[in-house]
């Protein structure tokens, strides 16, 4: 049994830690909130030079050819220090559908780019107030040109390229779009987690590259959603376990009734109750690294249940956060609304808590026909 | 990252397969498991099963080979686990002994005492009870009364004890006391093992409320006990009683009852409102929620074993193991009740019917969560030793036993 990560990526995530830490990830979140740009552009040229944008991408494409173990440690220590960056974009949803599913000129002409930063992708699936489904994508694509609008679309306003969801004849299938092209319009969109931006795409017969084949476009976008669901999930454990330490540091030094708050049993409790929520997560986020390093047929029930969890406890933490700083976790100036802003913004990006519950117990049936 | 065992461990868990495939049956399903029809029988057929155990060499496994053990690795005992849970066996009535009495007489008793109470023990000869709760003395356990006092080399035991499991039938007893009431709380205590057929002990059944009857009252009049089975020195009984609590910590494992599995084959096959229960949006959120603990308690699991197979301590994250299967075994039992609707609380004796594993889930819950350390002790035990958190503030700190306020004054 060895269920652990190994030496040399325990080293890498030490290594991410250090250096998000020396670059002041949190407070370049801070700035990115307050301030007019999407995303921290010095911070993702570093996090590019460090090579973690290249990470899984094969060295033929100019890629580090490491695995996806390494990338779930990198992902973890940039929930953590809630990198204001386009990296779960373009990393775990843009590179992995072209690694998957795009023909070899697409790959020769993008993945090195993605494995340099200086090309930088999104997904586009949401169209409305409702999770998007086979039958309700009204985007549609006819000889090779799309029209439709997608909105919260995460880094929509900074990425170049979008891998679009929309119908062709009966079926979903995925198309890679330009967004400089003509017949494109980005208009950026707010949120409640401006540290990340968010932008609306309205396509006007934009030319679209399918990718894959269209008549197995629905069944590609679950595995690459699951795929990516258990990196998500180490940016969600990262941010859990980061709430979870301020809260405690902060209780530690707070005192009132001339005690440390962090004595009374109240405030211990929930410390305990995070603790348990982040160990949890963290067991089923190890299994998820487990499926998708291996591409396990498991992967679909390992990335539901690590996303699960680690939403669950990153939500835990992060609210309990805020309510263990008393009034000075209700302010602008702490950080912990921050983490509970990052938090919602993770958990809403691909997908709901009720849609990836009802995913785990569709892939528990599947596994488990009677 | 793998599930592998390396060459060694594969070998060991082949000889482990094999010699349980040659000495008891594989279980058939899930639900199939060893099942004794009364408290006797089952006492009796625990103790044929050790005693083969103990010849074939695979009793108490980490213990030394001198006492009947096999001196193996944790991860072996881990391996061991998980093939013997693939066997319909006898199990239960001997933890107390093993798991707790066993290494406290280790690192405490004479040699003598050793070689006559280990072997014994290790075979599932003699059973063992934990005499350490008092009716004012659970959580808060250093606040116990029973009363020792030394005269010559004999000690004389009076008091009362509390929901001793398994004192009716046993034989020996490892016991905590208050040898000096004057002294600070954790100070003037005294540990010894006894002889449960002492004259003076009286064993009282407790009814609990599953209407079954396995932990009782110790009563104790003028009980005798010779200083030879003290363990630990005089007024040193805290230290030696954390040394059981510690083993008692560890050997707690999952909540034995329904788990996700059980309720998600319920609600595929159970009509909820005209539709299959499976087909409920709420059913399925919960039954995702209880997947995702067990799933987190195994992997973390998992991450222990991994820990102990390259030879390095495990994390603490054991910690959470009961606090999370007691609440979710109590959240499961009542789900599997209410899915039957009314008739789910309709009292079933028949052990294979469905309210019956439910019905004993709901009750057996209650008690995991206070049995070994209630969940608000595990959770201080928590923010205090693995999150550094400061102690609870108390009122008994430095002041003399005999005037710390107690319920009755
Ligand atoms: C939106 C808002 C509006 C407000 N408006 C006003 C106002 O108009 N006027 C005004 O005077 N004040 C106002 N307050 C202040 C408010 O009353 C305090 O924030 C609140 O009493 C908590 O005190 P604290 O912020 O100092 O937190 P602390 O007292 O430091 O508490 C920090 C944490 O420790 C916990 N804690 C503290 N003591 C104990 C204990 N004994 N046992 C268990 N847990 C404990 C708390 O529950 C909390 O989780 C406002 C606060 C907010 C958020
Ligand atoms: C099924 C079963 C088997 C048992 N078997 C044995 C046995 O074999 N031998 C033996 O010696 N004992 C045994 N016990 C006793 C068990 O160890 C105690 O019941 C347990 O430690 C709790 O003590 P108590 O019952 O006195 O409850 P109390 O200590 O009175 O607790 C009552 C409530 O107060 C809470 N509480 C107490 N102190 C604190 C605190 N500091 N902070 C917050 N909350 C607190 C508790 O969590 C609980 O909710 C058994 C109990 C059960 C239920």
């Amino acid at each position: 049994m060895n269920f652990e990560f190994s030496a040399e990526q325990t080293q890498l995530k030490d290594i991410a830690r250090k250096f998000l830490e020396k670059e002041d990830s949190v407070k370049r979140a801070r700035t990115v909130l307050e301030g007019e740009t999407s995303y921290d552009e010095e911070l993702w040229k570093l996090i590019a030079e460090m090579g973690f944008t290249a990470t899984a991408i094969p060295e033929k494409y100019d890629g580090l050819g490491l695995g996806y173990l390494e990338l779930c440690v990198i992902a973890e220590e940039l929930g953590r220090s809630l990198a204001p960056t386009p990296f779960s974009s373009s990393v775990y949803l843009a590179t992995e559908f072209l690694l998957k599913l795009g023909s070899e000129e697409v790959k020769q002409n993008y993945l090195p780019k993605l494995a340099s930063g200086s090309l930088i992708g999104t997904f586009a699936h949401t169209e409305g107030n409702t999770s998007p489904t086979e039958a309700n994508i009204t985007c549609e694509v006819k000889g090779n040109l799309i029209n439709g609008t997608k909105i919260v679309v995460p880094d929509g306003d900074v990425a170049d390229f979008a891998i679009v969801t929309a119908k062709e004849g009966n079926d979903v299938g995925l198309f890679l779009v330009d967004l400089s092209a003509d017949g494109v319009e980005v208009v950026n969109q707010q949120t409640l987690d401006p540290s990340r931006s968010h932008a609306s795409l309205t396509f006007k017969g934009a030319e679209a590259i399918t990718l894959g084949s269209t008549n197995e476009g629905w069944d590609n976008l679950q595995n690459i959603l699951d795929r990516a669901a258990v990196l998500f999930a180490f940016e969600q454990l990262g941010g859990a376990e980061a709430s979870m330490d301020m809260a405690k540091e902060y209780a530690m030094g707070r005192f009132a009734f001339g005690r440390s708050i962090a004595s009374f049993q109240a405030i211990k409790h929930k410390l305990a109750d995070m603790y348990i929520a982040v160990e949890l997560a963290r067991s089923n986020c190890y299994y998820g690294a487990w499926a998708l390093s291996t591409d396990a047929p498991e992967l679909a029930t390992a990335a539901a249940t690590s996303r699960v969890s680690a939403s669950q406890a990153f939500n835990e933490c992060s609210k309990e956060n805020i309510q263990t700083h008393g009034g000075m976790g209700f302010t602008w100036e702490f950080d912990c609304h921050l983490y509970y802003r990052r938090c919602r913004q993770l958990a809403a990006n691909i997908g709901s808590q009720s849609i990836w519950k009802d995913k785990l117990i569709s892939s528990l049936e599947r596994a488990n026909q009677v | 990252m793998d599930f592998n065992d390396t060459a060694e461990e594969a070998k060991f868990r082949k000889e482990a397969y094999e010699w349980l495939k040659a000495n008891a049956d594989l279980k058939e399903g899930p639900k199939d498991g060893w099942r004794a029809s009364s408290e006797e029988e089952g006492l009796e057929q625990v103790k044929v099963w050790q005693n083969k155990l103990y010849e074939s060499g695979w009793a108490c496994m980490h213990w030394p080979k001198e006492f009947g053990g096999r001196e193996s690795t944790p991860i072996e005992r881990v391996i061991w686990g998980q093939e013997i849970s693939k066997f319909k066996v006898p199990g239960g009535y001997l933890e107390i002994g093993q798991g707790m009495a066993g290494p406290v007489m280790m690192m405490y008793a004479t040699e003598e005492q050793k070689a006559r109470h280990l072997p014994p023990m290790a075979k599932g000869e003699e059973i063992w009870c934990q005499l350490f709760s008092e009716p004012g003395a659970g959580s808060d356990l250093a606040g116990l009364k029973t009363k020792s006092v030394l005269e010559g080399d004999t000690w004389t035991i009076n008091g009362q004890k509390i929901w001793t499991s398994g004192a009716h039938f046993s034989d020996w007893g490892i016991l905590v006391t208050r040898s000096d009431p004057t002294a600070p709380k954790h100070k003037g205590l005294t540990y010894f093992f006894l002889d449960m057929k002492s004259p003076g002990v009286e064993v009282r059944p407790i009814k609990q409320i599953s209407g079954g009857a396995n932990f009782n009252e110790v009563y104790f009049t003028d009980v005798k006990i010779p200083d030879s089975q003290r363990l630990g020195a005089v007024g040193d009984g805290w230290k030696v009683s954390l040394t059981t609590l510690m083993n008692e910590r560890l050997a707690v494992g999952d909540a034995s009852g329904p788990d996700f599995q059980e309720a998600f084959t319920l609600a595929r096959g159970q009509d909820l409102n005209g539709s299959l229960a499976i087909e409920n949006g709420a059913v399925r959120e919960k039954l995702a929620d209880w997947y995702c603990q067990q799933s987190g308690l195994k992997f973390a699991k998992y991450r222990n074993i991994s820990a102990l197979s390259r030879g390095e301590t495990p994390g603490p994250q054991s910690s959470i193991t009961k606090i999370v299967s007691g609440n979710k075994l109590q959240e499961i039992a009542n789900f599997g009740m209410d899915l039957m609707d009314s008739a789910g609380i309709v009292r079933s004796d028949e052990p294979d019917a469905d309210q019956s594993m439910y019905q004993y889930g709901f009750y057996g819950a209650a008690g995991i969560r206070i049995a070994g350390g209630t969940d608000e002790i595990l959770k201080n035990i928590i923010s205090e030793q693995v999150l550094g958190m400061p102690q609870d503030m108390r009122a008994d700190k430095g002041i003399p036993f005999n005037e710390i306020p107690s319920s009755n004054k």
